[in-house]
């Protein structure tokens, strides 16, 4: 089990706690985890994997196998723009354009100043207000490339 | 329950949320207070009530007029006007065709049939008292008490639903085969991993009656002997899942999930499981894998989860929609329900037709209406008066249709619907294009596991980028065929099998418009930028 001298925090040790030790637990963890923590490190990996009895190998499969979850630090907001072909016909490839030339970078990226991390995601189910994005968890649809400035510019006034 | 003469129903679904709907309801509830009316009208926050592109809506009972595109602004003059005179808002009431009427003042033109959609728009979907009154659970009582789990599995398979996901397996035969099976600590898990993309009507049902599923599901773990449910939720859902979340907590509460449900003796509890983030665990095996914990990677089949499903344990595993027919079913008979629809394709199914059309949004009709029908009268035709050109039936896995599909049935003895997603094209889209963005889904979500769908969808896409960047050659189309072709046969999963099924549809349907492409090096309707190289496919 985590101990203090692993240096996790005692937020971390109340997550982990509050599982047992199945392995069915290990994505309901990772989830938590991230969300306290922003994404997931090599550190936490271990930490699980000692936690469910199984390897880091294993952790590290499901962590990068899923969309969700970041083995890597991200930005303090995360933007997810929608690439479902819903979004695509209704001009969704315009919308991705005006994102990244508002904040200068490509998907997959970060800003430098660590603000805002750019993602191009399957499909949101937000096909009926198409074409739509994501920033954190707040919904943004019927998108024209004119609407994006504004939008980002809530979050970056935020941050 | 308090009495009041007024409900104002505000939509609150994802959409509507961002869009200003909480600070509008706030105004709301603020100006009605103001004016001495809240011991007499009872503002609720409803689900998404699939008026999509019409703004902030609301809708006011007992008249069951709607009101779109409204603001806080607004609010004042519709309390004063309508909630204190009596005199609807003539400017702001909306005509529109609409799934979320359901009587009063704005009947449907269309002929939409309200069955698993009943209460959406009607009741507090956090309120199980409201689901209650409205006949809830009504169901697993008569279940429990006047039915063998057998009655259960017979009136199931004598009612002919059939799988709402996509497949069609008769869902009856499903339990049966659940029920028979040997083994200890069987499953029912309701897949509710939407993502398939032009979906959206499972997050519907979620955020706007989430006990119908529920109850759904305790009848379905009542009939094959299953004690645990799992609800799998798609990551990216979060109001499916907080309100879910909040309906089995009160289901709990009210001694419907635990043990001894209603004094029968029969036990039962539901966990909900968040996804996060694969398309391929939409489906049924890869999401098996997932709730164990794993990598979302599809298993071979046989042994079928009916057999051999979570934890090796004989597994019920339904689509959201078909798990929320299941207490009308019960409810009102097998008969009932076996009488709407045509010969092989029974009751009712909810579409999402979006894409180039008015009124994108859920709407539920009898099996057999026609794919025009849905889009020129529910959806309100193609956006700008122009020409239909296209339909995606069932999102990139499904098949492409032309105009002369526009008075087929949408059953399965004739145009088979899949999930129930429409993308609608209209006259200056590129069905090229619309490939190559279903390419990259694929290339995207493919898990990797099988040769055949790792190493085609990559090709597919790779094909497809040459040919809209002007870079095609007509060998191409039948390399593309006969790859689709090698993928059907030889993939693990769903996935692969079908990720070429939508261009092989749309090859004779637009073989002008592939040759333009491939050989004059021309996107006739200007969508593809014909000069620019795209970047390798990684």
């Amino acid at each position: 089990m985590c101990s203090e001298s692993c240096g996790c925090s005692s937020d971390i040790v109340g997550i982990i706690e509050k599982y047992d030790s199945d392995k069915r637990n290990l994505i309901p963890l990772l989830h938590e985890l991230q969300d306290e923590l922003g994404y997931i490190s090599p550190e936490v990996m271990e930490t699980i994997a000692e936690k469910l009895g199984t390897t880091v190998g294993q952790v590290h499969g499901v962590a990068t196998f899923y969309t969700l979850f970041y083995t890597k630090p991200r930005g303090k907001n995360i933007v997810r723009m929608c690439n479902s072909t819903a979004c695509h016909i209704e001009g969704g490839r315009k919308i991705r354009e005006a994102v990244s030339a508002a904040l200068g970078i490509a998907p997959g990226e970060t800003t430098q100043d660590g603000g805002f991390t750019l993602e191009v995601v399957s499909c949101m189910g937000l096909c009926g207000v198409a074409p739509a994005i994501m920033v954190n968890d707040d919904v943004y649809g019927n998108l024209t490339p004119e609407m994006v400035p504004n939008i980002l510019g809530k979050y970056r006034e935020a941050s | 329950m308090a009495f009041y003469r007024a409900h104002i129903l505000v939509d609150t679904g994802t959409p509507a949320v961002l869009k200003g709907a909480m600070g509008m309801k706030s105004a709301l509830v603020d100006e009605i207070k103001k004016r001495g009316l809240d011991k007499e009208i009872k503002v609720v926050e409803t689900g998404d009530l699939g008026l999509h592109g019409v703004g902030l809506a609301l809708i006011v009972y007992p008249e069951g007029v709607i009101y779109a595109n409204i603001t806080a602004q607004d609010v004042p003059e519709i309390v004063e006007e309508h909630l204190l005179k009596g005199r609807q808002v003539k400017r702001l009431v909306y005509t529109g065709p609409s799934s979320a009427v359901v009587d009063g003042a704005a009947k449907p033109r269309s002929r939409e049939m309200r069955v698993i959609l009943e209460h959406i728009g009607v009741i507090d979907p956090t309120s199980i008292d409201e689901y209650i009154a409205h006949g809830g659970y009504e169901a697993i009582a008569k279940a429990l008490t006047q039915m063998t789990p057998e009655d259960v599995v017979a009136e199931v398979k004598a009612s002919q639903l059939k799988g709402r996901g996509g497949a069609g397996f008769p869902t009856g035969l499903k339990w049966e085969f659940t029920a028979k099976a040997d083994g200890e600590n069987k499953a029912v898990v309701c897949n509710a991993d939407e993502g398939e993309p032009g979906n959206f009507k499972d997050r519907l049902i979620m955020e706007g009656d989430p006990h119908q599923i529920i109850e759904g599901m305790i009848i379905a773990g009542y009939a094959v002997g299953a004690h645990e449910g799992y609800i799998y939720i798609r990551g990216e859902y979060h109001q499916s899942v907080s309100h879910t979340e909040k309906a089995i907590a009160d289901a709990r509460e009210a001694g419907l999930l635990g043990k001894d449900i209603l004094g029968s003796g029969f036990d039962f509890d539901i966990t909900i499981f968040k996804g996060a983030g694969a398309y391929i665990c939409g489906e049924e095996t890869a999401l098996l894998e997932s709730l164990e914990g794993r990598r979302g990677e599809s298993r071979m089949k046989p042994p079928f989860p009916p057999t051999s499903g979570l934890m090796a344990a004989p597994t019920v595993i339904n689509n959201v929609e078909t798990l929320a027919s299941v207490p009308r079913i019960i409810d009102r008979g097998a008969d009932w329900y076996a009488g709407i629809g045509t010969e092989k394709s029974k009751g009712t199914k909810i579409f999402s037709p979006c894409g180039d059309v008015l009124y994108p949004g859920v709407y539920e009709v009898p099996f057999g209406v026609t794919l025009r029908d849905i889009i020129y009268n529910m959806a309100g035709g193609i956006k700008g008066g122009k020409r239909f050109k296209a339909c995606l039936m069932g999102g990139p896995s499904g098949v492409l249709v032309g105009e002369d599909a526009l008075d087929r049935r949408l059953c399965a003895e004739d145009l088979a619907p899949g999930a129930g997603a429409l993308i609608v094209l209209d006259e200056d889209k590129c069905i090229v294009d619309l490939m190559q963005n279903c390419a990259e889904f694929f290339h995207h979500e493919s898990c990797g596991q099988c040769v055949p769908c790792r190493e085609g969808t990559k090709r597919i896409l790779e094909v497809l980028n040459w040919w809209t960047t002007g870079a095609g050659s007509e060998d191409d189309l039948r390399l593309l065929e006969a790859l689709g072709e090698t993928m059907s046969l030889t993939s693990k999963c769903g996935l692969g099998q079908f990720a070429a099924v939508a261009f092989k549809s749309s090859l004779p349907l637009f073989r002008d418009e592939y040759l333009a492409h491939v050989k004059d090096k021309v996107c006739p309707a200007g969508v593809c930028a014909m000069d620019k190289v795209l970047e390798e496919v990684k």
